[in-house]
């Protein structure tokens, strides 16, 4: 295995650029770790090593001539799999869509091969983004990387497993509720979730359109601001990305945190709601931010309790409208016995949905019903207006918010398997930056005593994920939690 | 709102409004769990919204436009390759009238 555990991918272009080893060898670095630990893990749902290594090739050919490389050439990665790929099998993680081959590029993707990135394959999810831990996933359930018998967070569990194992140097993913920076907890990598219309939505297999953001996942704080130079700004394809500049994310968070005002929202350290190390570890990481000059106070953020059933029946009203595309007509799965369109419709929706996708669209169905319009989708709009200003009046007080990720570190397996309930309330302090359009940086904070990661997300107002990249760089250059791999990864790494 | 319970008969109702066919097990189960999750919405009760706006959009852009031009997107062949049945140029299915 190539030496490169704990590089950033600036240091591996440079690498690459001087030819220490090949985009070949990268790749190929990427594709062995694949090959060794994902039969364990089951991050992938398609692997893409032939168009990979062809890709690669052309990389080289370029270093061979001694032109130079753009940062993200020849640098591995994965893409969860509601992206559409052009060519490339895109399942959402539903079975509905078990045999989809987009006939286009989402702009995200496109971005990212105009960068010169190399795709390495497409991970799993919870179906179109539905859950917590993948385990709603219609093929397979991801594992954590650091315990084998726990999820690895969810729905976008399948990137963050890969990129904690290197199975791809970072993960194209997407937040709707917390499904960026959960999963980035539970596996000890940094995740940043957008304000709404940082990024380009076009061609991401929609969940809830209100809500929906594409993030990415990486190794450092570093590497996801580099990605996000790349895919941040307007795109035609989606009137609902914002005119707003696109900073130099990697020059900016260089600059000084101190005199940086921190608040720590008490509702999100409820008496018995919260695992008591993941409690202590966030308020070490506040101490650390405060050793660094930034100044912490308490805040509250009186409507935090309410946040899950508001954003979950936004979620749902609209999950019930954007998934009634899926007819067995024009694209996906189609039951083989219906004698009338009726019965296409129900038959290819009950064979090709998953329980948790059947128990989402029925529920945004009786939501949005005659006569309950008002007392449920109207009401979560309102109290939607509430949480926004709830944090516009936080943010004239501190410039950020720094917050556990998930009440706990990462849960077993079939925990909550039987009650969907109890796995919806595991993203009480993640839901609250999607109805508000907030950005929100996950990073490690830590590990608990039994060696698991713990999380913590520094919240800020629209567009300021250069703040948060800036406060977020300074912490992993005064700690290592980041750098630190799980078991599985340090055997291989050392063969 | 709070006395809304989600009878099985509901849940037939909305699975037929959704084009979800159901199996009895499955009505069984999914009664519980629906009633379950709309039971924990009526938190929502405990907040006043008296003439608090609803908010959907929350960057606040509205309506943008931009010209409106052909632009070369999908090929007819290619709108059609993943389509399950097609005849003709055309996506095939069941007739809606008998």
């Amino acid at each position: 295995m190539l030496q490169i555990d704990n590089l950033t991918i600036h240091e591996i272009h440079d690498k690459l650029q001087r030819d220490e080893f090949s985009a070949t060898a990268l790749v190929k670095d990427s594709l062995e770790r694949i090959e060794k630990l994902d039969p364990k893990i089951r991050a992938f749902i398609t692997i893409t090593e032939d168009e990979a290594l062809d890709e690669a090739r052309r990389v080289d050919s370029k270093i061979a001539k001694k032109i130079e490389l753009k940062t993200l050439e020849g640098i591995p990665y994965s893409a969860k799999d509601v992206f559409c790929t052009k060519g490339i099998r895109t399942t959402a993680g539903s079975k509905i869509l078990e045999n989809f081959v987009p006939p286009y590029d989402a702009t995200v993707i496109k971005r990212m091969k105009e960068a010169g990135a190399i795709l390495v394959g497409k991970v799993n999810c919870d179906p179109f983004g539905f859950g917590s831990s993948t385990e709603n996933s219609g093929f397979f359930t991801t594992l954590n990387p650091y315990d084998l018998k726990r999820v690895p967070g969810g729905s976008s569990g399948g990137s963050a497993a890969a990129v904690a194992c290197g199975m791809g140097l970072f993960s194209i993913a997407e937040d709707t509720g917390g499904s960026i920076r959960q999963p980035s907890s539970f596996c000890n990598v940094s995740g940043i979730k957008v304000t709404y219309g940082r990024v380009s939505r076009f061609g991401s297999i929609a969940y809830g359109s209100s809500l929906d953001t594409v993030g990415h996942i990486g190794r450092s704080v570093e590497d996801i601001a580099l990605i996000l130079e790349e895919t941040a700004g307007v795109d035609t394809n989606d009137a609902t990305t914002v005119p707003v500049d696109v900073s130099s994310y990697t020059e900016r968070m260089k600059e000084s945190i101190g005199s940086i005002q921190i608040g720590i929202p008490k509702e999100y350290f409820p008496k018995g709601g919260i695992d008591k190390e993941v409690e202590a570890t966030v308020r070490e990481a506040a101490k650390t931010f405060d050793e660094m000059g930034c100044h912490i106070e308490e805040i509250s953020l009186p409507h935090t309790e309410y946040a899950i059933a508001a954003y979950y029946l936004t979620a749902i009203s609209e999950v019930s409208a954007n998934l009634s595309r899926y007819d067995g007509i024009r694209f996906g799965y189609r039951t083989k016995e219906a004698k009338d369109l009726k019965g296409l419709y129900e038959k290819t929706r009950a064979e090709g949905f998953e329980d948790e996708v059947k128990r989402r669209i029925m529920l945004g169905t009786y939501a949005l019903s005659a006569g309950y319009y008002d007392a449920y989708y109207k009401k979560a709009m309102q109290v939607r207006t509430i949480l926004k200003r709830e944090f516009e009046e936080a943010f004239k007080r501190v410039d950020v918010i720094l917050a556990p990720v998930a009440p706990t570190p990462a849960f077993k397996v079939g925990e909550h398997l039987n009650d969907p309930l109890a796995m919806w309330l595991e993203d009480a302090f993640t839901v609250t930056l999607n109805p508000t359009g907030c950005p929100g940086l996950a990073i490690p904070a830590g590990f608990s005593k039994s060696g698991l990661p713990i999380g913590m997300q520094i919240i800020g107002p629209q567009f300021s994920e250069d703040l948060l990249f800036r406060l977020g760089y300074h912490f992993q250059n005064a700690t290592d939690y980041h750098e630190q791999r799980p078991e599985i990864v340090k055997q291989i790494s050392s063969s | 709102m709070s006395k809304n319970t989600i009878t099985e008969k509901d849940v037939l109702h909305i699975a037929s409004l959704a084009r979800i066919k159901l199996s009895r097990e499955e009505v069984k189960k999914f009664q519980k769990q629906l009633c379950d999750i709309v039971s924990y919405f009526n938190k929502l009760n405990e907040v006043d919204t008296k003439g608090i706006e609803p908010t959907s959009q929350v960057t606040g852009l509205v309506n943008k436009f931009r010209k409106d031009e052909a632009r070369d997107f999908l090929t007819q062949e290619n709108a059609l390759k993943n389509a399950p049945d097609k005849t003709g140029g055309y996506f095939k299915t069941r007739a809606a009238l008998s």
